[in-house]
């Protein structure tokens, strides 16, 4: 007997499957045609320089979010403490706030001092990103057995200690991961970058740049090498999480 | 060298009640007690890792209530032996060691020497995922043993092993316990561990420890109700005392001591006579029954029996069960001596 159920299922599942598949195999595709266009785009100095800021900031970003993401995770995961549902919502909160807002936002906070320079963009991507690294490493101290903890107390080791030679180690695959999914949100963030820091110019937003002045065709080659990076990174990120998962 | 003094703590579904023992130094002291008794709790607290609500610590004379865990040099070995898997065997044992900066030659050395004892050399590389879970308990053991802590707290250290893998390492527990001297508290649930291994016996029951004594002693004598029946012992009745005189239910049962007020006894199964006609004895006790049920347990036969509103059980031999053709609903003659009745405090 064949079984209708799961085709009918996989034949709406197939939708949007291919809805995301399609638009990149596309663009990909279209640009292997055009090589001209790429080779010229990875010559053009302003397509460098927006790339390398780009990796520069998201980079940066990803090293701000650990370093004052794994204790705020560590502290979600292992206490409890008064508001702690609350502080669980603030994290999570820049997820539901349109981009172009939280533009808005810091400017309003900070106003000149981030307006147009590296420090906007960064804290632009910080805002949006962040809560990847936060909530990976809340899951991954979560996941560390309480006993081990205890049992490192009994053989000697301070709190601090145990944090760093047994809680972090054995969280660490985890963070690793929210690390990188913090990378990857930061290098595909336009909206408030937009708003807060125009220049120095970063290759995401060049790309519309591109597209507004020249068109489809001059943006093409740019976004195709968004694209390649991003993916890149995408398969990095499967690789760390399969090796220990 | 260990002495808790009336311990209070609540924490999660578990609680700690007045509860107060001591261990002596070198000695192997059990706390035998049903799950959900708070055994691991009262661990857990004299490793430092709950403070309690109220109550003592003392190690050595020395009040430790209030010190951390890694000031206590008490080892703590978990049910599940808490291994860092992160670390391979080696890495493992000699975690304390090198928290403690000792050299490096002296560190061999004594996971040299343990791992000897333990028979552990040649799994001193491995992956601690991979390992039996005899072995995964024997580096736990070298774990805290490398440490020369005062006192090591074993948590059901045999709950991970296979059943016919038990008897032998808890032989061999014994025989290196003897090689290297320590002092351990062991929580079980299992009475073979308890009687095998211990020196003396805590009996733990609803977060407090209800007796303490040499294990032989415990067992013969439970000082009460609670105590017998998580033992095992049957037959346990309350009633009004008067003089020797006990009154259950109306049964006057006659007792080995005076007593005056409510108290409660156990009449071991096993003391008690039975047969078709009347018997004609030096006992005092001498009751008419009715069989109940009956449970053939191989070599004998338990019969549960009813005597106006109590029920006792006894043991008959299979030979004289079937000699005696006995059916449920049938009516028994049963008596038992004034001293085989134990009274508790």
């Amino acid at each position: 007997m064949r079984d209708y159920f799961s085709i009918f299922f996989a034949f709406l599942g197939s939708f949007l499957l291919l809805y995301i598949f399609i638009p990149i195999v596309l663009t990909i595709s279209l640009q292997i045609l055009d090589l001209n266009s790429l080779t010229n785009a990875l010559r053009d100095e302003l397509v460098l320089s927006s790339l390398i800021n780009s990796i520069a900031t998201s980079t940066a970003t990803m090293l701000i979010s650990i370093f004052f993401g794994i204790p705020l995770g560590y502290l979600l995961a292992k206490s409890d403490f008064y508001g702690k549902s609350f502080v669980q919502a603030i994290v999570d909160l820049p997820i539901v706030i349109p981009h172009s807002v939280v533009g808005i936002m810091l400017l309003l906070t900070f106003s000149d001092a981030i307006l147009d320079n590296y420090a906007g963009i960064i804290s632009a991507m910080l805002f949006v990103s962040a809560s990847f690294t936060i909530n990976s490493a809340r899951d991954g101290f979560i996941g560390v057995e309480e006993k081990l903890e205890f049992v490192a107390r009994t053989l000697g080791a301070n709190r601090l200690k145990v944090f760093f030679t047994i809680s972090l180690p054995l969280a660490m695959h985890s963070i690793i991961t929210g690390a990188i999914m913090t990378w990857a949100r930061a290098m595909s963030e336009v909206g408030s970058i937009l708003i807060v820091a125009y220049y120095p110019k970063t290759a995401q937003v060049l790309v519309m740049d591109y597209f507004n002045n020249y068109g489809l065709s001059s943006a093409k080659p740019i976004a195709v090498i968004l694209i390649l990076i991003c993916l890149f990174i995408f398969f990095i990120l499967r690789r760390v999480a399969r090796v220990k998962g | 060298m260990l002495r808790v003094e009336n311990l209070f703590k609540k924490w999660r579904d578990f609680r700690l009640e007045s509860l107060s023992f001591e261990v002596e130094k070198g000695e192997h002291f059990m706390i035998l007690g049903p799950s959900g008794s708070g055994k691991t709790l009262l661990l857990e607290t004299i490793a430092g890792i709950h403070k309690p609500e109220s109550g003592r610590i003392l190690l050595e004379g020395k009040d430790i209530t209030s010190l951390p865990p890694e000031k206590r040099e008490i080892a703590y070995i978990p049910q599940n032996y808490g291994l860092f898997p992160h670390l391979n065997a080696f890495e493992n044992i000699i975690y304390g060691l090198k928290l403690r900066k000792i050299p490096k030659e002296e560190i061999r050395r004594r996971v040299d020497q343990i791992a000897e004892i333990l028979e552990i050399e040649h799994i001193l590389s491995r992956n601690v995922k991979n390992l039996s879970g005899g072995e995964q308990q024997r580096i736990a053991i070298a774990r805290a043993l490398v440490l020369k802590p005062k006192l090591i707290l074993l948590d059901e250290p045999f709950s991970n092993i296979d059943a016919n893998l038990k008897g032998k390492l808890m032989k061999e527990m014994k025989k290196w316990r003897k090689e290297i001297r320590f002092t351990a508290i062991h929580v079980t649930h299992s009475f073979e561990e308890a009687l095998y291994l211990g020196d003396r016996v805590g009996i733990m029951i609803g977060g407090r420890i209800e007796q303490t004594g040499k294990i032989s002693d415990v067992f013969s004598r439970p000082k009460n109700d609670l105590v017998a029946k998580f033992l095992g012992h049957e037959n346990i009745l309350e009633g009004e005392a008067n003089g020797n005189i006990l009154e259950v239910e109306g049964l006057r049962i006659e007792i080995p001591k005076s007593a005056k007020g409510r108290i409660r006894v156990v009449i071991p199964p096993e003391s008690i006579l039975i047969s078709k006609e009347k018997i004609v004895s030096s006992a005092r006790n001498n009751f008419k029954a009715s069989v109940q049920s009956f449970e053939d347990l191989g070599a004998i036969v338990k019969l549960k029996l009813s005597l106006g509103g109590i029920n006792l059980s006894a043991y008959l031999t299979r030979a004289s069960f079937l000699d005696m053709r006995l059916s449920e609903g049938e009516e028994v003659y049963l008596s038992f001596k004034t001293t085989s009745v134990h009274v508790f405090e």
